[in-house]
């Protein structure tokens, strides 16, 4: 597989003096969808922010392969929805392509084919107070996906929706990956929805952060809802939480 | 929506609730003067002043209208410069570091003690109204402005740095909009004050003559122990506050009404 990007020797230190990054060495592949799975403040959200350039790192370096990623380039999905609450969904959608300066003729067809890719077709009128938490994220992910990014960073996209919403959402991210081919870095702290989603778990280490393992999640795809019940699924899923015992024993 | 069925029956309370204290109110106060006896020179009853009123409502209303024209230009200026000078404080700091003090040193200094400087140094009455007016009503437009300002979702912050928003697209599409609900709250207070400072200012300078604010008929009925009419006189700028307080109140919501919680009907 051919890399994206790759983490070498990459540290933090916050100005405060808490250190959330151990030297962390990763690298993305193409096409690829990564989970980052660990205890809460294990620096795995600071990770996905040094990767999207958003907190610089004190040590190291993120190397990008085809040159450093410019404006919309990247797709960054926050924990909350994010949303700017006096927009309709479809100018929320808009804003990257608005910030890019692109032409609103050319943006609407990309906005209305983002807002129909995440199943929100015929709610690009309403505002984010009328729709419900996953609807929300729905919208949020559609934000991130308009630019066409090279990469799509979700930082626990999903950890405060209930069950039902999040299996969806996990079905549906998961069978638009399988056909768009996009490379995805995803933040989580759920064993059993990276298992479902990746094709790679890292498993890291409480803080300061630094990989503890990783395993390749050899699950053929299409992977359907009815997965979470077979037992090879069940089988990956302890081989990771036993993975995720020994980097918390550590 | 839902609470629209609810919503009727609110609106008619609203309304029905305070006519009726008020009316208690009212019917108490005449029915205490006329049996006690007090002179209609030291406390009116209602329809003595209801009677002035309808005698010379109009030449009082002129003058409403000359004071209201006052406190109008006044809070428009105050919309217009608050919020701009609130947008250069937030876009500088050190510009807020050095000037925000002074903002606060011009509101906590009493506009009656202001007001004579004011009327001396500047010499066109209306313009020195309208300066005392503006001095006590900018400042809630700047303080909400400002703190609204600085009011924005750290993750919509990050967000636009993703994206290499520019600073202008910045405040364009992610502080001014933020900021926005404080805006139309510091309005509010805002034209409150204006009514306020351009009456405060009309005592201190005393004008009669043709452009007559109605801080003057007040004045002057009293020197004429018309206590009526310095009631009635009273009576309409009560008024007048109360119905800026609303238009201000149904901008607001109309501008908030798809997003903010403050514009939204209440659901149960």
């Amino acid at each position: 597989m051919q890399k994206l990007v790759s983490l070498d020797g990459v540290e933090k230190i916050y100005p405060n003096g808490t250190r959330a990054l151990g030297s962390v060495a990763l690298s993305v592949g193409q096409g690829e969808f990564l989970s980052l799975l660990g205890p809460s403040g294990c620096g795995k959200s600071t990770l996905l922010r040094i990767l999207a350039g958003l907190v610089p790192p004190s040590a190291g370096a993120v190397s990008w392969i085809g040159g450093a990623p410019k404006a919309g380039e990247i797709g960054f999905v926050f924990q909350e929805p994010t949303l700017l609450p006096w927009a309709n969904v479809f100018d929320n959608v808009r804003l990257p392509l608005r910030l890019a300066g692109a032409p609103p003729h050319e943006a609407r067809s990309r906005i209305e084919e983002a807002i129909e890719l995440v199943g929100l077709g015929g709610f690009a009128g309403a505002y984010p107070r009328e729709l419900s938490g996953g609807m929300r994220m729905r919208v949020s992910i559609a934000r991130a996906l308009v630019t066409h990014p090279r990469i799509l960073l979700l930082d626990e996209p999903f950890a405060a929706l209930d069950e039902i919403t999040r299996f969806k959402l996990n079905d549906d991210l998961l069978a638009l990956w399988e056909s768009q081919h996009w490379t995805v870095v995803f933040v989580t702290h759920s064993v059993f929805e990276s298992v479902f989603l990746s094709s790679r778990v890292v498993v890291m280490s409480p803080r300061p952060g630094s990989i503890a393992a990783e395993r390749a999640v050899d699950l053929p795809h299409p992977r359907i809802a009815g997965l979470r019940t077979d037992p090879a699924y069940a089988d990956r899923c302890r081989q990771v939480s036993d993975l995720l015992a020994g980097a918390m024993a550590a | 929506m839902a609470g629209q069925s609810n919503g009727n029956g609110e609106r008619v309370f609203r309304i029905a609730a305070p006519a009726v204290v008020g009316a208690i109110v009212l019917a108490l106060w005449e029915a205490l003067i006329r049996h006690y006896e007090v002179p209609v020179y030291i406390l009116p009853g209602p329809v003595a002043i209801g009677e002035t009123f309808w005698q010379d409502g109009g030449s009082l209303f002129a003058s409403l209208l000359v004071t209201l024209r006052t406190a109008l230009v006044a809070l428009a200026a105050a919309a217009i410069i608050g919020a701009l000078l609130a947008i250069l404080l937030a876009e500088w700091r050190w510009l807020e570091l050095s000037v925000f003090p002074y903002a606060v040193a011009l509101q906590v200094t009493p506009i009656v003690a202001i007001a004579p400087l004011i009327i001396i140094l500047v010499n066109d009455t209306f313009l020195s109204l309208l300066i005392c007016a503006w001095i006590v009503s900018f400042f809630p437009v700047l303080s909400n402005t400002t703190f609204g300002l600085k009011s924005v979702d750290p993750n919509l912050d990050d967000l636009f740095r993703l994206y290499g928003a520019t600073r202008l697209q910045r405040l364009a599409y992610l502080r001014l909009p933020t900021a926005l609900p404080h805006y139309l709250g510091g309005l509010r207070i805002s034209g409150g004050l204006a009514l306020i400072g351009a009456v405060v200012a009309e005592f201190v300078a005393s004008t009669g003559g043709s452009e007559t604010g109605i801080a003057w008929r007040i004045q002057e009925a009293g020197y004429r122990l018309q206590i009526p009419r310095m009631f009635a006189a009273l009576l309409l700028l009560a008024a007048a506050g109360i119905v800026l307080f609303l238009v201000l109140t149904w901008i607001s919501n109309r501008l908030l009404r798809h997003w903010h919680e403050s514009a939204l009907p209440k659901e149960r």
